[in-house]
């Protein structure tokens, strides 16, 4: 299976903040990609310099088969980046934003509306195509804005946080969008703050910490790494007593709840017991905690 | 089964031809100044603005101000080059905002992830503006000619008094987009812009300069807008303009450069790759 993207070693410092520390990624042609990370981490950053937007201080990044630094234009060429703030014309419609950028892509003005026309259709905003962006909801510009992005079949695309600030209903229709982008061969890169996220789309996921990849793999993977499901006991107010990880099986449910029957707070009068699906802050506690958080341990809070 | 199923797209172009094609010459210069053009049509406020502007400045000039200043009623053919170059400096100073709205919403990074001169944006905001306000300029004479403006100028005359005017309205326009790159947001791109459009009171556009006091004569005198004020009042009224066309192009030009290479800087360093 060929490369998309690869970076070695990639650097990055804003002042005396070190963004990237060395990042090591290798992303398959044709898969779906997540850098799952919190807030600073260095998604975005990562994004920036993968689009030709943004220089490295040291490191090598490859996209497409082409060298960041050395050949940006080959590069543009062949991505599309979605970014965190909607980069869409307020004034505009959306089928002349979506004709603007069929013609700077460099589709004739047929073929630039037809193709809009296409998409309005596939994003399922025909009925908004000349109302200007500035009256759409959130979700529709979101749409839209990732419509901008397949104008042209590129063969690799970014998307920074695309489902950020969106209602559950609007997250899961882009989900089946950026599923269907798969299936055509696209290969998609994204970042998401969202363990669910990177669950539902992502073939392979790596978690990044303090500007490295602290672990790589399936999402099957990573969750085997931190447990499976964290049983969690409340008292009648609803703050958190306990909270246990498990390794997902029955047996390792059983053994969780054993021990709460030893733990004097779960004697205590309304305590409410439940299971949770891991959190990204589970897999980060758990993988920047290194070895010793993946054997299933009592979390004693506060 | 005889099923015809279609051969699957190949997962990997590597380095094979780019999805976007490389763009004819202008094509995204002429991309930007349509969609430019369709931002100032669609400023309704800005629009009206453009054209009610000239027109109750020239009213006001005329009727309110005119008769006090020259009893003789001649005023109305001093006032008119004046007013030109109020209401295109108000006119241009909308590009501060538009520059500057692109460069903090995210829009210029798409832009810069393609295969297309980012700075074509620019390009597309400064055209839109000269066509913008030379319609407002139109707007002025035709209000002029209405309430007795009576130039006296050839044909050479009015061509060299609308070069003049296009020069001076595309100076200001790259200067207001610098202006635009400058600042940090729309809003502070509109204040900045506020502090150029008071330089036309402070020329001869209005009253000659020998009424001013006399520090303030001297800054009347020596600053770019009187020169080019007098110019285009000699083609309109076609009395000699002498030396004063020189220092006119030369004040246009002058602050064109500057405008253009700070802008350059400014757009290289906040689109350019960090």
């Amino acid at each position: 299976m060929s490369v998309a993207i690869d970076t070695h070693g990639l650097r990055k410092r804003f002042g005396s903040t070190e963004v990237l520390a060395g990042l090591d990624l290798s992303v398959p042609a044709g898969s779906v990609f997540a850098l799952l990370g919190p807030n600073g981490a260095g998604k975005t950053t990562t994004i920036n310099i993968l689009t030709t937007l943004v220089k490295p201080d040291a490191g090598v990044a490859r996209v497409a088969g082409f060298d960041v630094a050395a050949s940006p234009e080959e590069v543009k060429g062949r991505i599309a980046l979605t970014g965190q703030s909607a980069a869409v014309d307020e004034v505009l419609t959306g089928t002349e934003n979506l004709v603007m950028m069929g013609r700077l892509s460099g589709l004739g003005r047929q073929a630039a509306r037809d193709r809009a026309d296409e998409l309005l259709e596939r994003f399922a905003l025909t009925d908004a195509a000349h109302r200007r962006l500035g009256t759409y909801s959130g979700g529709m510009r979101r749409r839209l804005d990732l419509a901008l992005s397949l104008v042209v079949d590129v063969p690799i695309l970014f998307l920074d946080e695309p489902t950020t600030g969106l209602d559950t209903r609007s997250r899961q229709e882009l989900w089946n969008v950026i599923r269907s982008l798969t299936e055509a061969g696209t290969t998609v890169f994204l970042t998401t703050q969202y363990l669910e996220e990177a669950d539902q789309l992502a073939d392979r996921i790596a978690v990044l910490d303090r500007g490295r990849v602290a672990a790589e793999g399936t999402a099957d993977e990573l969750k085997a790494r931190i447990g499976g499901d964290v049983v969690e006991l409340r008292n009648a107010d609803g703050a958190l007593l306990l909270e246990l990880p498990t390794d997902g099986s029955v047996h390792g449910l059983r053994a969780a709840i054993d021990r709460l029957d030893h733990s004097p707070a779960s004697a205590a009068e309304g305590t409410q017991v439940s299971i949770r699906r891991p959190s990204l802050d589970d897999v980060f506690l758990a993988i920047t905690a290194g070895a010793e958080a993946s054997a299933p341990e009592l979390i004693e809070s506060k | 089964m005889t099923t015809l199923i279609a051969p699957p797209r190949p997962a990997v172009p590597g380095p094979a031809a780019p999805a976007r094609a490389r763009l004819g010459a202008f094509t995204a210069e002429s991309t930007f100044i349509g969609r430019s053009f369709r931002h100032s049509v669609r400023d309704v406020e800005a629009l009206l603005m453009a054209i009610m502007l000239p027109t109750m400045l020239m009213l006001m000039f005329t009727f309110i101000f005119g008769n006090a200043i020259d009893p003789s009623g001649g005023y109305v053919d001093y006032v008119v080059p004046g007013i030109i170059l109020l209401c295109a400096g108000f006119g241009a100073s909308s590009t501060a905002i538009s520059v500057s709205r692109d460069m903090t919403t995210g829009i210029i990074d798409r832009f810069r992830t393609m295969p297309v001169r980012s700075g074509a944006v620019l390009t597309g905001h400064v055209v839109a503006s000269l066509a913008r306000n030379l319609v407002a300029t139109g707007v002025v004479i035709v209000v002029a000619l209405l309430v007795g403006f009576r130039p006296d100028a050839t044909v050479l005359g009015w061509l060299a008094a609308f070069g003049l005017v296009a020069l001076y309205i595309l100076t200001i326009t790259y200067l207001f987009a610098a202006i635009g790159l400058a600042a940090s947001s729309p809003e502070a791109a509109s204040g900045f812009g506020f502090i150029l459009l008071f330089l036309p009171y402070v020329s001869s556009a209005f009253v000659p300069v020998e009424t001013m006091p006399e520090w303030l004569q001297w800054v009347a005198e020596y600053q770019p807008i009187t020169p080019i004020i007098e110019t285009i009042r000699g083609f309109l009224m076609d009395t000699p303009v002498d030396d004063t066309v020189w220092w006119a192009l030369g004040w246009c030009l002058a602050i064109l450069l500057v405008a253009i290479v700070w802008g350059g800087l400014l757009f290289r360093r906040k689109a350019g790759r960090r």
